[in-house]
């Protein structure tokens, strides 16, 4: 006993605080990509391997759009929206094709994409990794640090973008439509929803996540071609350990992940607090199969 | 009414060439082909096809699974990873580097991580496993690249190639020439091997999994163990795949751990055909080949993936078969 009071006497509280706002930040960020992933699985049974891409695209374009015009709003705007028509045209050529058949192809198609993707933004932008500045640049003290506001904005804009589309879930015509497709598609469709259009629209709007993050998460590690790997893997282990297809699940699981990791981090150096994720995955697999925050197993 | 008697043969009695003698005078000539190849090829070609049967080798390993089971594994690297790491400890630590040895540890090294990956990853169906594996490939990814003192992080390891020692028969140092033998014939005994398998009872149950796994259930089998022997069977030529590999090329690097290895070895299955076990042969030097003659002609810095990647996009989509999928059931026959 006396081992582990010494252990948690070692603890220094203002590194666990600093850890945890840095944990919450991080996983804002991931509920943000892997909600858009999870959407899209739940309602096209897709796979998104090119999730990650269409994130480094976003920022990306958030680069070019602040050398043309300075503005860092409008950048996140405009990488949103441009990457959601990429999107869009993407599932419309080579997912759209593949609906009805083994969902395996698409995990298959959408690597493709990731492929091409990738080596396209080598291809223009070189390896050198560019560089957004912060949009705010004030700081506040905790502790010793000098932290960063612009941090705890980019938690609160990816709640917020998280927030407006649970209420476009809820309430939007087309966010109605959404939820319809998901429930049961043949369904839906013979009440006369459009489908197809509600898979575009969807893969639109999972892509635009997806750049927006990009943007918001570009001023703290820089741009470049290989970003978009890292972050889909995590994605991919918060949507298993959240549950697939299950929103709710996969915030919480982003955030209770990214926390784990950033404690990690106090004893293990960054690159091997990985590994936690991983435990967290492999124990999650183990005994919650189905995913950590869902109710019940089915 | 009377018949009258025949004075010919009835055209249809002619003996047929049966299937077993074309696919045999097929693959022999193959083999000959294969063969006869390092005696014609410059030294440069050489490598180039040895490294086509090595990535062929390690398709084919991966094709047990995507074609036969049914499962897509995106973790393929790290079973040749570890057959390349499992190799190059052997051939560093002993005094007196053996071949045999080196593919004995590659194996075990690659065997380990099937088992763990297989026990694991065999519980989830489809895109989970997909998933899964990927991710446990990176796991494996991690620790490589990290543990520095023994793997080399980042730099690797760097060893040099054992004798080809065969014992009372044959003990000299590799040539190139030599080495695609050596290599030829480890393929081809795998061929011959998972050709046997997938045509086994065995090979029929996992067969029988990718068609209808609640219904293979149902009648008795116990799928999860199917599935686990599948993929460790598949990690372990995986492995030998690495253990060639890294004997071809002297060093283990971290990068060959790395998801982009199992994204190639996908990329060679779906191109070739899946479910033909040569066809990812065929994809494997497809994809070789291509991406030389796109150096060739638009010099190294193209980003030869674009194209590539656009044709495997189109391949799925216009072509699920693959390139060899219109000869896939007279080759499984």
């Amino acid at each position: 006993m006396g081992a582990i009071a010494q252990f948690f006497q070692a603890i220094p509280l203002d590194l666990i605080i600093i850890q945890t706002v840095n944990g919450i930040v991080t996983g804002m960020i991931l509920a943000l990509i892997a909600s858009g992933l999870t959407l899209i699985f739940g309602i096209m049974d897709v796979v998104n391997f090119a999730h990650g891409e269409l994130f480094m695209f976003g920022a990306y374009i958030g680069v070019l759009v602040i050398a043309a015009t300075g503005s860092f709003w409008l950048a996140l705007v405009g990488a949103a929206l441009i990457v959601a028509i990429l999107g869009a045209a993407l599932q419309i050529v080579t997912l759209r094709p593949l609906i009805g058949r083994d969902p395996l192809n698409t995990i298959l198609v959408t690597f493709g994409i990731s492929l091409v993707l990738q080596n396209y933004a080598l291809w223009q932008f070189g390896p050198v990794a560019r560089k957004i500045p912060e949009p705010i640049e004030s700081h506040f003290t905790l502790f010793y640090l000098q932290y960063p506001w612009y941090r705890i904005l980019i938690a609160a804009l990816s709640a917020a973008i998280i927030g407006g589309f649970w209420l476009f879930l809820k309430y939007g015509k087309f966010g109605v439509w959404i939820r319809a497709t998901t429930q049961d598609r043949v369904m839906a469709q013979a009440m006369g929803i459009p489908v197809p259009l509600v898979y575009t629209g969807v893969f639109a709007i999972g892509a635009a996540m997806a750049a927006a993050s990009g943007v918001l998460f570009a001023p703290l590690v820089g741009v470049n071609h290989t970003m978009g790997l890292d972050w889909v893997l995590k994605a991919f282990i918060v949507v298993v350990v959240g549950g697939m297809g299950n929103l709710g699940g996969s915030i919480a699981a982003a955030i209770f992940i990214s926390l784990l990791e950033s404690y990690a981090t106090i004893w293990v150096d960054p690159s091997q607090a990985v590994i936690v994720s991983f435990v967290v995955l492999i124990l999650t697999l183990l005994f919650r199969p189905t995913g950590l925050f869902v109710s019940t197993p089915r | 009414m009377t018949t009258a008697p025949l004075d010919k043969a009835v055209p249809l009695d002619k003996p047929k060439l049966s299937h077993t003698v074309v696919f045999w005078i097929g693959f022999c000539a193959v083999m000959a082909l294969l063969i006869v190849a390092p005696l014609v090829l410059t030294e440069y070609w050489r490598r180039f096809l040895t490294e086509i049967l090595i990535w062929g080798l390690l398709a084919m390993s991966s094709d047990l699974l995507i074609g036969f089971t049914g499962m897509v594994s995106f973790g393929h690297s790290a079973f040749f990873g570890l057959g390349m790491y499992g190799a190059a400890g052997a051939l560093l630590t002993v005094h007196s580097p053996n071949l045999w040895l080196a593919i004995l540890s590659g194996l075990a090294g690659a065997a380990g991580a099937a088992l763990f990956v297989a026990y694991f990853s065999t519980r989830l169906r489809d895109i989970y496993f997909a998933i899964t594996t990927l991710i446990f490939s990176q796991i494996f990814y991690v620790i490589i690249f990290t543990w520095t003192p023994v793997t080399g992080g980042e730099n690797g390891l760097i060893f040099t190639r054992p004798h080809l020692w065969i014992p009372f028969i044959y003990d000299a140092r590799f040539t190139t020439t030599t080495m695609h033998w050596f290599v030829l014939a480890v393929v081809t005994a795998s061929y011959l091997i998972l050709r046997r398998v997938t045509q086994s009872p065995f090979g029929m149950v996992l067969q029988s999994i990718r068609e209808n796994e609640p219904r293979t259930r149902a009648i008795g089998y116990p799928v999860e163990r199917y599935k686990m022997v599948s993929v460790m069977l598949s990690g372990l030529f995986a492995g030998l795949a690495g253990v060639l590999y890294a004997v071809q090329n002297e060093f283990a690097a971290p990068d060959f751990v790395y998801f982009l290895t199992s994204g190639d070895t996908v990329i060679f299955n779906v191109m070739g055909g899946i479910g033909t076990l040569v066809g990812p042969i065929v994809g494997a030097g497809f994809f070789q080949l291509m991406r030389e003659l796109l150096a060739r002609l638009f010099g190294d810095q193209f980003p030869y993936l674009i194209p590539l990647g656009i044709i495997f996009i189109a391949i799925i989509i216009f072509l699920p078969q693959g390139l060899l999928g219109f000869a896939r059931r007279w080759l499984n026959r």
